[in-house]
């Protein structure tokens, strides 16, 4: 998971050689003298990028391929590879190698060009014409005949790799956690990373660069109150869990013995989560019975006119992705980037909200499931959960449609919440607090067109930020592979107006695009 | 690629004019067209030109039919579907002199010129367009 492990506070004012000074903590721009009078190690860089995930991997992919050397840039992460969070991530909110993501066949991290497709190449990887032609089919027919293609996950994980050894991404890491960033007087910025114990003579290394990029993924697990609430006074964290924890052992105790589960929520976890439990049914005959509690309950198609109708029904609402197609690209990407302030923040509630790909196989389980009467869906808010009779299972007490409710669960799988506030995040609090930045309509970090956090600019030093914490700016698209190259794009292109890099024309491009199709390193 | 309006008009424009240019040069003179090489160039070059005048009208009512869509995106099989009702039009037109400089076209001449030339532009949109103009994408489809 992303988010800070608790450092200790430097409460006394001696502190050791080559640690954060009180001087530093409290100073908001920083002297070169100051850092050296801490004692900490400075290490010149022109670009750093923070994080390691995947969005600082398609950020340098960019930037290499426009032509920056690797020696100019410094990933700072705990990842041994940038997939590494997101693996664990889908591995156990259900989504496995083997099976397939959620964005469509051009958002591909490891190709800048998005040629060929992922549907392109899975084709030409088939070992007999039936798989051959159903990639190609798919993507010809989508959304219409057949739903989005999209790829599977080991397809996405061994492009990556591919792509991260072709531009030898490795040798611009530096290993451990970053604690704050902080503009420096004379312009950029200070990164100060902690190495892991033992890695270095010093507690901290200061990176000085003329610009920063920070891709810290999301800034930690949300629990929902009465989840909380029920973990701490009764110190059972097996009989209630949240989806993006590892939780193997509801599948094997339902396997041993046959229980009803809960499941909240109604995004795409909630939709693998189901999967998994009525594909288990199906696999080892069990008598496992489902409840599904939405919030927001969709009984058909929604919108505010006949221009803008969303799917939906039984409680689900339904998009290919998590926001409607064109905001990568096309009308609506234009027209967010037009929106300011509360016209944005509304727009943003109508075509987001929680939602889930439309899939067959998935309608075909949950109607054989309320045909048979084992999976049942309703409105309805958590109130508190309790245990059960017997410290058997556990009771959910419920505000629903029809009034409140109690229902017995031996188990309650919660979909919701990667959505922490961005304070949790140490570094991002630090930029709030004592760089100028300052959050956006839905409450995260405030970023313009370009990426570039508003605020925080130390001339001529610029400092970006992509992915989930920069959610509510002007492009909604940002939490998604093809999101992430996107905000890569505008800060390359931002890049090349200030002079660090010569911006990207076609014959480069195409120049570049041969190189990668021939595997060749840059 | 999802288009807005503009970047329609500008893609309609640009790709058929260059990419369908090069490809009328090279194809016009193994057409079955019956004419002297000048004069089936003449009329290749009319009809290509036809599909840029009447494919500005069409991308109007295309945009008009996008704003049903929710998602507000043009499915890649209608951007090839659509070269039917257009590939009808224009036969239709030139039969009725409704082409200027344009008489006669036999048939299969103008069948292989016309299929030839929407699915080759069909094709590099969908794909290798990406390659050289690596923001056109995200550009709802404008290159300027
Ligand atoms: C279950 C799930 C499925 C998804 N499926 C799709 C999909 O199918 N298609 C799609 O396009 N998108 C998908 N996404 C969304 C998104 O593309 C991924 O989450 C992607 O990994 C985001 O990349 P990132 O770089 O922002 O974050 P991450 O890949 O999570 O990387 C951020 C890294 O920064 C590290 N970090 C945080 N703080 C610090 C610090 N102080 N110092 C050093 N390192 C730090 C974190 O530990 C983390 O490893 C999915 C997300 C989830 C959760």
């Amino acid at each position: 998971m992303s988010g800070d492990a608790p450092l200790p506070q430097s409460a006394s004012p001696r502190t050791e050689p080559g640690d954060l000074t009180p001087e530093l903590v409290e100073t908001d721009i920083w002297t070169d003298d100051m850092v050296a009078r801490a004692g900490i190690p400075v290490v010149p860089v022109p670009f750093v990028t923070v994080g390691g995930g995947i969005g600082s991997f398609v950020t340098v992919d960019y930037l290499r391929i426009y032509g920056v050397p690797a020696q100019q840039i410094v990933v700072l992460t705990g990842l041994d590879v940038p997939w590494q969070s997101y693996e664990y991530l889908t591995r156990v909110s259900q989504i496995p190698r083997t099976e397939r993501l959620r964005s469509d066949s051009q958002s591909r991290p490891d190709n800048i060009w998005g040629f060929p497709s992922y549907a392109v190449s899975e084709a030409f990887a088939a070992k007999n014409l039936k798989d051959f032609l159903w990639p190609l089919w798919n993507v010809f027919t989508e959304p219409i005949l057949t739903n989005y293609y999209t790829p599977r996950a080991g397809q996405a994980f061994s492009g990556m790799e591919k792509e991260m050894n072709r531009i030898g991404y490795l040798q611009s890491v530096r290993k451990g956690q970053v604690r704050m960033v902080r503009r420096r007087a004379g312009g950029g910025y200070y990164t100060i990373l902690t190495p892991p114990a033992g890695a270095a003579p010093t507690k901290r290394i200061a990176y000085q660069s003329q610009y920063v990029h920070i891709a810290i993924g999301y800034p930690g697990l949300r629990l929902l109150k009465d989840l909380q609430d029920y973990r701490l006074t009764y110190r059972d964290p097996t009989k209630v869990v949240n989806a993006y924890e590892p939780h193997e052992h509801v599948y094997d105790q339902l396997r041993i013995r046959p229980g009803k589960v809960v499941v909240r929520g109604g995004g795409i976890v909630a939709s693998r989560v189901l999967q998994r439990l009525i594909d288990d049914r199906d696999k080892y005959h069990l008598q496992t019975e489902i409840l599904q509690v939405f919030r927001t309950f969709y009984t058909g198609p929604h919108g505010k006119d006949i221009f803008n109708r969303r799917p939906g029904g039984h409680g689900w609402a339904y998009q290919g992705f998590n926001y409607p197609k064109s905001v990568w690209g096309g009308q609506l990407k234009e027209k967010m980037a037009k929106l300011e302030g509360e016209a944005r923040a509304q727009a943003y509630e109508e075509m987001g909200g929680t939602n889930t790909p439309f899939r067959r196989n998935w309608l075909e389980q949950l109607k054989r499931g309320r045909s048979q009467g084992w999976y049942r869906e309703m409105q309805g808010t958590f109130d508190n959960i309790r245990p059960g009779p017997n410290g058997a299972g556990v009771v959910v007490a419920m505000d629903t449609q029809h009034g409140r409710l109690e229902e017995y669960a031996d188990f309650v799988i919660d979909c919701t919440g990667l959505e922490a506030d961005i304070r949790e995040s140490r570094v991002l609090a630090d930029l709030l607090d004592h760089s100028g930045a300052g959050r956006n309509p839905k409450g995260r970090l405030d970023v313009n067109a370009q990426f570039e956090v508003i605020g925080t600019r130390s001339r001529p030093g610029r400092l970006y930020a992509s992915g989930s914490s920069t959610l509510g700016g002007p492009f909604p698209g940002v939490d998604t592979f093809l999101g992430l190259q996107i905000s890569a794009q505008e800060i390359a292109d931002d890049l090349a107006r200030v002079g660090f890099v010569k911006r990207m024309g076609p014959g480069r491009s195409i120049a570049q695009w041969w190189r990668w199709a021939r595997n060749r390193p840059i | 690629m999802l288009p807005t309006l503009n970047g329609r008009l500008q893609s309609r424009i640009l790709v058929t004019a260059i990419l369908g240019g090069i490809w009328t040069l090279l194809i016009t003179p193994v057409l079955p067209t019956g004419a002297p090489l000048g004069e089936s160039y003449r009329t290749t070059f009319i009809i290509l030109l036809t599909v840029i005048v009447l494919g500005v009208l069409w991308e109007f009512l295309y945009h008009f039919l996008q704003q049903f869509r929710w998602e507000k995106d043009w499915p890649s099989s209608w951007g090839l579907f659509t070269g039917i009702n257009e590939g009808l039009l224009i036969w239709l037109l030139i039969n009725v002199g409704g082409v200027p400089g344009v008489a006669h076209v036999p048939g299969w001449a103008y069948l292989i010129q016309f299929v030839t030339t929407w699915f080759l532009i069909w094709a590099a949109q969908n794909g290798p367009l990406r390659v050289p103009f690596i923001r056109w994408r995200f550009n709802g489809g404008r290159f300027l």
